[in-house]
């Protein structure tokens, strides 16, 4: 095993950790403003694949695929928070996980209604097919990298946006006390819609950006839901740098653990045995790592509240 | 407005009468469909105890309902093959006996229970719900990934498995069987909510620091809890597997898990019969609803949504006019 290969699995963990920031920093943003479980969150990762891939087929463009992929995710996040998720903020957990649940029956069949059951293809921009050769030699793919580029930029944006910004000081504020801050005349109702919808947009993007890379088809959102969720449990519930970091944990554990375990294993059994065994507790691995960080730090690295 | 008692006692008629019906007038797909129902409410009665009592939203629960189906799928699979399972030092023959099978589910599962439930009961509130989903998701992998048991294409059993004196490949006797076990799992239901562990544990579900300070582990009676709960649904999927015949990485599947709580609340969340009725009525709405359209599930949601948003207490709650248990 080269450490060429090696390094290449590191970028393609980069990859998808930052994707599952994308996906995590927008549950973890709900639940801290709002106080909301949102199995759902899947299904808008969805609706942006979806929708980058059928504007991409009418269009041609890409760039028209991203912009409707953000463009259906927030408006589907603004109808659902405004009609059915608005009455959940006070109720218990559980009834928060049942109707995002139903939500989730919802959207996944009513996809299928719309679009069948056969996956839809969305093609890599042409500008960025192909590898690129890095620094040392490495051919990687320029989609990816772009990828990963976009995964930081949006970061850094979403950064910005809560630090720098009056709404982002609204949204903290939101978290602290929102009695307070709806005292000081600030329509609360309209914050939660916005929060809702721009998480729901990180959503989607991500569902069009990784769609490009694997099929767009129904129920493509939950495997990453619930690694968004381990994301957000390591990282700890409401922070965002937490997210940041738990998803690049995520991303290369899953990643190094599928190429690593079963050579590791070959070290002291038979190549075939250690295949299996090595690959069978790769799947596990971020599970493992979830665990060893509860034991550790029982609200997350970040996390403040229990 | 009926007392809850009543209601009761016309379920259990209904789902063991039901089948009795059918097997006189040879409908033996609705015997299977009864029998179903019974399992599913089986495992919700398990899940009941950690969520209904408890106030434990557990999202994994279909990993012991898994666990249960391959330790069923496991020991009928070198049984049928002749062939030994050795596990580390140890050596074990396979077995098509029912009663082992459901002893050694029981046990594995209560096993899994007390290790999860020993990194979980911790955390509280969504920590636990999305700790717990993502430790069922663990086994599903697993279970896709482990290739010796069939991996992804799952694991096919040929004769349903036997018990002593009964004949189980006939649909009526084997309900005989799941319906039994389900009476006794609703017994220890209502035994265990009624003793002062049940009551210390509901105690614990609302007011987790009061029960601290008359000094007793709100942890403590979670876990003992959770291992229960894990135990019992882990016996559903041992049924459900040999129901089946089949076990696949499906029933470790998260969306299991969701189901097994629609269930409950369908019902009624720490009901005694909250499961029985949300089992029956999820298969006839899978049935009924599946028969008139392939998107059975967007119907699904929407009835879900409008218990949650509208009618909170589930069906019991619904009849009674109360929309807790009176505990």
């Amino acid at each position: 095993m080269s450490l060429l290969l090696i390094a290449e699995q590191i970028l393609n963990g980069l990859q998808f950790g930052v994707m599952l920031f994308l996906m995590a920093a927008g549950m973890t943003l709900i639940f801290g403003v709002m106080g909301l479980i949102n199995l759902a969150h899947g299904s808008l990762y969805m609706v942006g694949a979806f929708a980058a891939a059928t504007a991409a087929g009418l269009t041609g463009s890409f760039l028209m695929a991203l912009v409707a992929a953000l463009a259906a995710a927030a408006l589907a996040g603004a109808i659902v928070e405004m009609t059915i998720i608005r009455r959940l903020y006070k109720a218990a957990h559980l009834e928060q996980v049942l109707a995002t649940f139903a939500l989730i029956l919802i959207f996944s069949e009513g996809t299928r209604w719309v679009f069948g059951s056969f996956p839809l293809y969305l093609d890599i921009p042409a500008g960025l097919n192909g590898p690129v050769t890095l620094p040392g030699g490495i051919e990687y793919p320029k989609y990816r990298l772009a990828l990963i580029g976009i995964g930081i930029g949006v970061g850094l944006m979403l950064w910005w946006l809560i630090e720098r910004t009056q709404i982002g000081v609204q949204i903290r504020a939101g978290e602290n006390d929102r009695e307070m801050i709806a005292a000081l005349g600030i329509d609360i109702s309209k914050l939660y819609t916005v929060v809702f919808a721009l998480g729901a947009a990180l959503a989607g993007l991500a569902g069009a950006l990784v769609g490009a890379i694997q099929s767009v088809q129904v129920g493509m959102g939950e495997p990453v839901l619930i690694l968004a969720f381990v994301v957000i449990v390591i990282g700890g519930i409401g922070s965002i740098r937490g997210a940041f970091v738990g998803a690049l944990l995520v991303g290369l554990t899953d990643t190094l653990g599928r190429l690593l375990l079963p050579q590791f294993f070959r070290l002291f059994m038979e190549a075939d045995a250690a295949n299996q065994t090595g690959s069978a507790l790769a799947a596990m691995s971020v599970y493992v790592l979830m665990s060893i960080v509860l034991i550790w730090r029982p609200t997350g690295l970040f996390g403040v509240r229990a | 407005m009926m007392a809850e008692r009543h209601i009761n006692w016309v379920v259990m008629a209904l789902l063991l009468g039901i089948p009795l019906i059918a097997h006189m007038v040879d409908q033996p797909f609705t015997i299977t469909l009864a029998t179903k129902a019974a399992i599913l409410a089986l495992a919700a009665v398990g899940l009941n105890i950690a969520l209904g009592i408890g106030g434990l939203v557990s999202l994994g629960h279909a990993a012991f309902f898994g666990i249960g189906g391959y330790v069923m799928g496991i020991l009928a699979f070198h049984a049928q093959n002749f062939s030994a399972l050795e596990l580390g030092p140890l050596t074990i023959a396979g077995t098509k006996s029912m009663p082992i099978i459901w002893i050694t589910a029981m046990a594995v599962s209560a096993l899994m229970a007390a290790i999860i439930g020993w990194l979980t009961v911790r955390t509280t509130g969504v920590y636990f719900i999305m700790i717990t989903l993502a430790f069922g998701q663990m086994f599903f992998y697993f279970s896709i990934s482990w290739s010796a048991y069939g991996g992804e294409d799952g694991l096919s059993i040929w004769v349903r498995n036997g018990f002593p004196g009964l004949n189980t490949l006939v649909p009526l006797q084997f309900f005989g069987l799941c319906f039994a076990l389900l009476c006794l799992a609703l017994l220890v239901f209502a035994r265990l909510r009624a003793s002062p562990f049940g009551l210390a544990l509901n105690a614990s579900r609302q007011a987790a620091q009061r029960v601290q300070t008359v000094g007793m582990t709100p942890q403590r009676l979670k876990l003992v809890a959770f291992i229960i709960s894990g135990a019992i649904t882990g016996l559903a999927g041992a049924l459900f597997a040999d129901l089946n015949r089949f076990v696949s990485p499906v029933m470790f599947s998260w969306q299991l898990s969701g189901e097994l709580i629609i269930l409950i609340i369908m019902g009624g969340v720490g009901r005694l019969m909250g499961p029985v009725i949300g089992a029956g009525l999820f298969v006839l709405l899978e049935h009924w609803l599946g028969g008139l359209t392939d998107f059975w599930h967007v119907w699904l949601g929407a009835i879900l949504l409008g218990i949650v948003l509208f009618g909170r207490g589930g069906v019991i709650g619904f009849l009674t006019g109360k929309e807790g248990p009176h505990v």
